[in-house]
């Protein structure tokens, strides 16, 4: 219990440092404190993991203290520490650090250096917070804290406007989703007297509620998953939250904040099991999530929002496998995409570092030359993403499709799709920025050099998990042992509703099937970005439906039109007519009738004596007249 | 006592009252149409004593000294109203070098 509060800790008083005294300690200072507040946490994690696995390392579920009592009603400020919650601390902590120590490098010339990484390390505590509360007010707490940091990250750099949009869409779109999830709070703790993951468990065997109202909560928490986890239809701030700098991208936007519905799902699978109508909706949000960001992503010319878009594919997919009942498939996916899509991102800024600021692949190319680490790890975690066997992606991958083609045809193809997009873009991306010509101006060109360690380093660890991370579930036609499922089987229900598993012809049916696509995918990039040295065309020349893609298929502009600008124009006619015809009209009508009457009514003081009494004898007179001759 | 009890009663109960009244009018008019504040002053005392004639025949009728309890307490609060109150008017003059009460307008503005 010590260590698993050293570990929540720690990261606090990281924060809390930088915070108040940041500006009087020196960058070097700050940033290693705040790289050892993550690391420290890093080692405790890693110890309760490896005791999780040899079979050492009980479970933890216990109340720090009483929080709320009303009556019979109390909720804990407890912690939880299981096999689920602990994958996620090591991918939090883990990656956490080498971002941290990234960021050193990556921040070094910012002002605002200590702030900075006061907000990482708050982000880091609160996301801690999230995987480790024992009931859901807890885990909304740590909810909302992981999205006011990403507020505060995607809008750092605060002196650009764009960038404070940015960070407003995100926070009012997580706001609606986190409406949901609170609404969904209020009716578990309604029906069910209690919001302890465990207790809620047991009440759901014994209260006795309707099906519906089971659904309508799974869909509540659920339209809280889709605006944390960018889903249809709330996913348009993800691609956005880039405006922040691009370890905020990496850490938050990749590979720790947004996966945090896959959490919330995987905890309350007990729940969500009930519900087959509610898993169903997931799974069809997942796969037309996967397919539509994928599309967006194959014809869009900013790096980072490339791989803005492929998280929310890869987030898309995710979802799909919690939808068929394959929660540990989804929790697989979420481990192997932490890795390359953090490394993928990390590969990004430092190109993006490298060219002073310059985002748009047409203006790079034949970065291999000059950055080869940087080249490498994102060669390598392209390849993982695109699901080349053997690398991490295409076992994950390779399991979500195979669950999913178990349980619909139709899906499965939307998903295959989907990762035959990626594959294709990401490998775009690659040999846009790596291979060729350099496009940009000779002035960047002159300054073209591979970052120093501390990009480097976090790169290659990063590359390396992404290569290897797959051996953690290796396919039942390959071994029998599936490391992570039977890690993870103590913690997630067995879904009721799986079919058959899928026999060994059919499942190297699919592999083959998935790797085809992924290489064919990746043959067609090669041949059209090298072959034929196509470049992305420039900016207005796309028409049709090629341009409404590019456009990201004026998903923002609709919004802006259905929602936005109604909302605007109702703002306004409120202004106009409620506020200041009626409430100004009102109040100031009644101090205009005051000051009227009291303008007349002043005539009457005189100030003469005589009058005055005179006034007071015809007062009294009238009084007694009213008094006898009633 | 009894005696000045008689003779009081020689007079009927009206003629005090008309006499009373009268005496109160006057007071009244006087307070509203004269202008300078002693005569105001003095008019006020009229009214008071109009009421204390009113309270003795009264209480003589009535065979109850309660009525002239009272008046004593008129007397003695009239005659401390009169001393803060003439003060105050020979302030008044020495400020203003006047007690008609048209010049005492500093309420108004």
């Amino acid at each position: 219990m010590t260590g698993l509060y050293i570990l929540i800790l720690s990261p606090l008083v990281g924060f809390l440092i930088n915070g108040l005294l940041g500006k009087k300690l020196p960058k070097a200072v700050s940033g290693a404190l705040s790289s050892v507040a993550i690391l420290v946490p890093f080692f405790i994690a890693l110890n309760f993991f490896l005791g999780f696995n040899s079979g050492t390392q009980v479970k933890i579920d216990q109340d720090v203290y009483q929080w709320i009592s009303i009556g019979e009603f109390n909720i804990g400020f407890g912690l939880l520490l299981d096999q689920l919650s602990s994958l996620w601390l090591i991918i939090i902590t883990g990656i956490g650090f080498l971002i941290h120590l990234y960021s050193v490098s990556y921040m070094h010339d910012d002002e605002a250096f200590s702030k900075f990484f006061a907000y990482l390390n708050l982000f880091v505590f609160f996301m801690l917070v999230l995987v480790l509360g024992n009931n859901l007010l807890i885990t909304f707490i740590g909810w909302e804290g992981v999205g006011l940091c990403s507020y505060l990250l995607i809008g750092f750099w605060y002196k650009n406007g764009a960038y404070n949009d940015a960070a407003n869409k995100a926070f009012i779109m997580n706001r609606i989703g986190d409406l949901g999830f609170l609404i969904g709070i209020f009716m578990i703790m309604f029906y069910f007297k209690t919001l302890h993951f465990g207790a809620l468990k047991e009440a759901l065997g014994s209260v006795h509620v309707s099906h519906g109202l089971i659904i309508a909560i799974t869909m509540c928490l659920f339209i809280g998953v889709t605006g944390k986890s960018a889903q249809l239809p709330l996913y348009t701030w993800l691609p956005d939250a880039m405006a922040g700098p691009t370890p905020v991208s990496a850490l938050i936007h990749a590979a720790t904040m947004v996966t945090a519905g896959i959490y919330l799902i995987s905890r309350t699978d007990f729940l969500f099991l009930q519900a087959p109508e509610t898993m169903t909706v997931i799974a069809v949000i997942g796969a037309a999530t996967a397919l539509f960001a994928a599309t967006i992503g194959v014809l869009q010319n900013d790096i980072k929002k490339v791989l803005a878009y492929s998280t929310v594919s890869q987030l898309g997919l995710m979802f799909l496998a919690l939808g068929v009942g394959a929660f540990s498939t989804g929790v697989f996916h979420v481990l192997t995409h932490a890795f390359f899509k953090a490394c993928l991102f990390l590969g990004a800024g430092s190109v993006i570092h490298a060219l002073h600021g310059e985002q748009d692949i047409r203006n790079m190319g034949g970065l291999q030359k000059n950055m080869p680490i940087t080249f490498l790890t994102f060669l390598i975690s392209s390849i993982a993403i695109a699901g080349v066997p053997p690398f991490s992606g295409f076992f994950s991958k390779d399991e979500i499709l195979a669950a999913v083609f178990e349980h619909n045809k139709v899906l499965w193809a939307v998903a295959s799709l989907a990762s035959l997009l990626t594959a294709f873009y990401m490998f775009r991306l690659v040999f846009l920025t790596f291979y060729g010509n350099f496009r940009g101006t000779e002035d960047q060109k002159h300054h073209l050099h591979e970052s120093p360690w501390q990009i480097t380093v976090p790169l290659t660890v990063l590359a390396l998990f992404a290569a290897i991370a797959g051996v953690m579930g290796l396919p039942e036609i390959v071994s029998h042992h599936h490391w992570l499922k039977s890690f993870l089987s103590p913690v997630l229900t067995p879904n009721p509703h799986a079919g058959h598993a899928i026999g060994n012809s059919e499942e190297w049916m699919l592999i083959g099937i998935a790797t085809t696509l992924a290489l064919g995918a990746i043959s067609y990039a090669f041949v059209k970005y090298i072959s034929k040295k196509e470049l992305p065309a420039a900016e207005g020349t796309l028409t049709g439906f090629s341009n409404l893609v590019y456009q990201k298929y004026k998903i923002d502009e609709l919004y802006s039109f259905i929602i936005v600008q109604p909302l605007q124009r109702l703002s306004v006619t409120a202004y106009s007519l409620f506020d200041k015809v009626i409430v100004d009209g009102g109040v100031e009508g009644v101090a205009i009738a005051v000051m009227s009457i009291g303008k007349r009514v002043r005539t009457i003081q005189t100030g003469n004596i005589g009058y005055y009494l005179l006034m007071m004898v015809l007062g009294i007179a009238s009084i007694l007249a009213y008094v006898f001759l009633k | 006592m009894s005696l000045l009890l008689n003779i009081l009663q020689v007079v009927p109960m009206q003629y005090y009252l008309m006499v009373s009244a009268a005496l109160f009018s006057i007071g009244v008019l006087g307070v509203l149409f004269r202008r300078n504040a002693i005569t105001i002053f003095m008019c006020v005392e009229i009214m008071l004593n109009s009421i204390n004639l009113l309270l003795v025949a009264f209480s003589t009728y009535h065979n109850d000294s309660n009525g002239q309890v009272f008046v004593f307490f008129v007397m003695a609060v009239a005659a401390a109203e009169v001393a803060v109150g003439l003060a105050i008017l020979v302030t008044i003059f020495r400020n203003i070098r006047s007690v008609d009460i048209d010049d005492l307008k500093a309420l108004k503005n």
